[in-house]
């Protein structure tokens, strides 16, 4: 298994409210898993945690990644083993341009896993093909990173992200959110050009919508911090008929 | 002040009685502590001093016996002792270096590495005895300085050591000095005429563009004598002239206490662009030690079409007291600031610039971005002001604050004064934070925390670096995280 969860119990620091209550989910090499769940099921939770956000504090359970426990491990650290989060809202940087932004994040990964760091010309030619595939503007990579961009400009420069640093297992939260439907094709070809066998998905969406374009292998309710049912994508569909209400039913 | 022009004595020349007590101090290169007459004399005749020039400083001496030290700034430090203070001590030669690369602190190495600097400059900078490379690179630099300044005759700009200047330009030197900062303008300024020992003469003709850019990187021996630093620019008509300060590497001093004065002079037509990167030894976590920086910085854009530009950018020194200033007495003159203040550790900072709008159609610009993190606190202080006869004048100021960590603290006093009702001044003030989930986003790509702070602060001072000459611009960013290193955690 590349992400193995294991009876996960999680917490916010602040005020202790249990937000993850026991969860069970594997994930394979090459597996595109979708998570489904009405609002506050503990979807963002979930990326976030599995991202190493402080703000949560894993109380019980364990998570391995490639058979490695990564809940003592930094975020920085999780990225550079291969963990990736295309963000539901993602931040603003002013003044730091989205390419000198990209150049930082390669550099740091190669540099933490005892790589060469690349040099200008590789680097230019690298990001020019991953933004011409996913039609990012040379100008927008000028500009400060997500400073002033459209919500399709945030979510494709996530996507080229994600490309550059070529991840194992990718995390999409809500990457469907605020974007149209020209949009969301743009980023689901992105997400499937990236579809490889030793690559993984887990794909946190509220709406059947985006799984149409990026199709899941698995797909998993999330309901009050658990998975209440697993299916393929069979399951998504019937979601989308007959909403989550009969699910959750059937779980109590 | 009594300029007796006709007494070009040397010292040796003069009434040994007086200088009898000091004889063997004289031969020690350093003077005794405290500060009095005798070793005002001391000074003076360590430098071949003309005998106006004795007598300008111990008027100047005289004066700031009766001035007090100003309170006014947000800072706070134990009373200085004058009388523990060594007014004069000669710089470190080679004899008293280091012996070998292994013998410099192995502190002071690890900066200049993530600086940078090649092991042949390191060896220099931190001036090392035994080494073939270093002596090699001394050399190197010696004759580096004669070329410059062959290029620099040939276009009849004067650039020296001002003590060289009091000797071999004097009548320039009377006519300018003090006329921007008079010699009882504060009390720090006051102590600086009395006991300055070192800094920059320059002197651009009219018409002239200085063909290159000056620095006092080619004088970095010369610069770690002086703690009283003393620099003085004219620039003549039409004349144009960029002035690099400070050092590409930390300056390490034993002195506590640092009062430079600085004097820009432009005439009609004429510009200055004056850039400080300053990272004088801030003291350690606990507010221990460190450099107490109390300059006065002025520049008087004396004719009309006159423009000066500050650019700062300000890492070091445990106290910081600056604020650099133009007079805008020329019609339509320029006076622009643009500051990076970086405060870490128990670093006191209280900066800002005076904009003094006196002229007709004159306009300034600031935009000031000051960093606070550690236990820190970070003060823009600054005036901007029209006389009643300066009609038309515009300002433009912006002062940004970020701040890092719950425990510093970041301040914005500005002083507004307009007497004529057809001024228009601006005035943007923000004060943020970098947020958790900014450093979290950078995090999650693989940067570790303490570059993804030094990105994100290098995106908030961008507008004032991208004002920087070249060269220093790559060396303020790596030195803004250098400086901020251990500022979360």
């Amino acid at each position: 298994m590349m992400l193995e969860i294991k009876n996960l119990h999680v917490k916010i620091v602040e005020d202790e409210t249990e937000i993850i209550r026991g969860l069970d989910l594997s994930i394979k090499a090459g597996e595109v898993a979708a998570i489904m769940g009405p609002n506050g099921s503990g979807k963002s939770t979930l990326s976030y945690v599995l991202a190493g956000r402080d703000k949560y504090e894993v109380t019980e359970g364990s998570v391995t990644f490639n058979g490695e426990n990564i809940l003592d491990m930094s975020p920085d650290e999780r990225a550079v083993s291969g963990i990736f989060l295309a963000f539901q809202y993602p931040m603003e940087i002013p003044g730091v341009a989205t390419m000198n932004f990209l150049k930082a994040a390669m550099n740091s990964q190669r540099k933490a896993r005892g790589q060469a760091e690349l040099l200008t010309p590789e680097f230019i030619r690298l990001v020019k093909q991953s933004a011409g595939d996913l039609g990012v503007s040379m100008d927008i990579l000028k500009r400060a990173l997500n400073v002033g961009f459209s919500g399709g400009e945030k979510k494709r420069a996530e996507i080229l992200q994600m490309a550059l640093l070529e991840p194992n297992l990718c995390i999409l939260d809500e990457t469907d959110s605020g974007l149209d439907i020209d949009a969301l094709k743009i980023v689901a070809e992105g997400v499937n050009a990236l579809r490889d066998k030793d690559r993984a998905f887990l794909v946190i969406t509220h709406y059947q919508r985006l799984l149409e374009y990026i199709v899941p292998d698995t797909v998993h309710v999330l309901y009050d911090g658990r998975i209440i049912q697993s299916g393929d994508k069979e399951l998504a569909l019937h979601l989308e008929k007959n909403g989550y209400a009969d699910v959750i039913a059937s779980a109590a | 002040m009594n300029l007796r022009e006709e007494s070009q004595e040397r010292p040796g020349d003069q009434d040994y009685e007086e200088l009898s007590q000091f004889h063997t101090d004289i031969e020690s290169e350093k003077a005794p502590k405290g500060l009095s007459e005798d070793v005002i004399r001391f000074i003076s005749a360590k430098k071949n001093e003309p005998e106006w020039m004795l007598e300008w400083r111990l008027d100047a001496y005289h004066r700031w016996l009766t001035m007090d030290e100003p309170g006014w700034a947000r800072v706070s430090y134990p009373k200085i002792d004058f009388d523990e203070i060594y007014f004069y001590a000669a710089p470190k030669g080679f004899d008293e270096g280091p012996n070998t690369i292994d013998d410099v602190d192995p502190e002071l190495l690890k900066t200049y590495e993530k600086l940078g600097i090649p092991l042949r400059e390191q060896e220099l900078l931190a001036g090392v005895k035994n080494s073939k490379i270093a002596v090699d690179a001394v050399f190197d630099s010696v004759s580096v300085v004669t070329t410059f300044r062959e290029e620099l005759a040939k276009a009849g700009v004067i650039f020296c050591p001002i003590s060289e200047a009091i000797i071999e330009h004097p009548e320039l030197v009377k006519k300018y000095m003090t006329s921007v900062v008079p010699v009882s303008d504060n009390y720090y300024s006051a102590l600086n005429c009395a006991v300055f020992t070192d800094g920059s003469f320059v002197y651009i003709p009219e018409g002239v563009r200085c063909p290159m850019e000056l620095s006092t990187y080619f004088r970095i021996n010369e610069l770690n004598t002086g703690q009283f630093e003393r620099t003085l620019i004219i620039a003549e008509k039409g004349s144009y002239v960029s002035y690099l300060e400070g050092c590409t590497a930390p300056q390490r001093d034993e002195n506590q206490l640092h009062a430079a004065v600085v004097e820009l002079i432009t005439m009609e037509d004429a510009e200055i662009k004056y850039s400080t990167v300053q990272n004088w030894y801030p003291g350690d976590e606990n507010g221990k030690g460190g450099i107490y920086n109390f300059v006065t910085k002025r520049a008087d854009c004396r004719g009309d079409n006159s423009k000066v530009m500050w650019t700062q950018v300000e890492t070091g020194s445990a106290i910081t007291w600056k604020y650099p200033s133009c007079i805008l007495r020329g019609n339509g003159s320029q006076g622009e600031f643009y500051s990076i203040a970086v405060s870490n550790g128990a670093q006191q900072v209280d900066s800002g610039t005076k904009m003094l709008h006196l002229g007709k159609n004159t306009s300034s610009r600031i935009i000031s971005k000051g960093i606070s993190a550690g236990r820190s606190q970070n003060t823009y202080r600054g005036q901007v002001s029209a006389h009643r006869k300066s009609t038309d004048a515009r300002n433009f100021t912006q002062c940004d604050s970020l701040l890092i960590g719950n425990e510093c603290g970041a301040h914005t006093v500005p002083y507004i004064e307009a007497k004529n009702s057809s001024a228009q001044f601006e005035h943007e003030a923000t004060t943020s934070r970098i947020s958790e989930d900014q450093l979290f986003y950078c995090l999650q790509r693989g940067i570790p925390e303490e570059e993804a702070i030094a990105l994100i602060v290098n995106g908030f001072v961008k507008e004032v670096i991208q004002e920087l000459p070249m060269e220093f611009a790559v060396e303020a960013q790596k030195l803004i995280g250098i400086s901020l290193e251990g500022s979360v955690g």
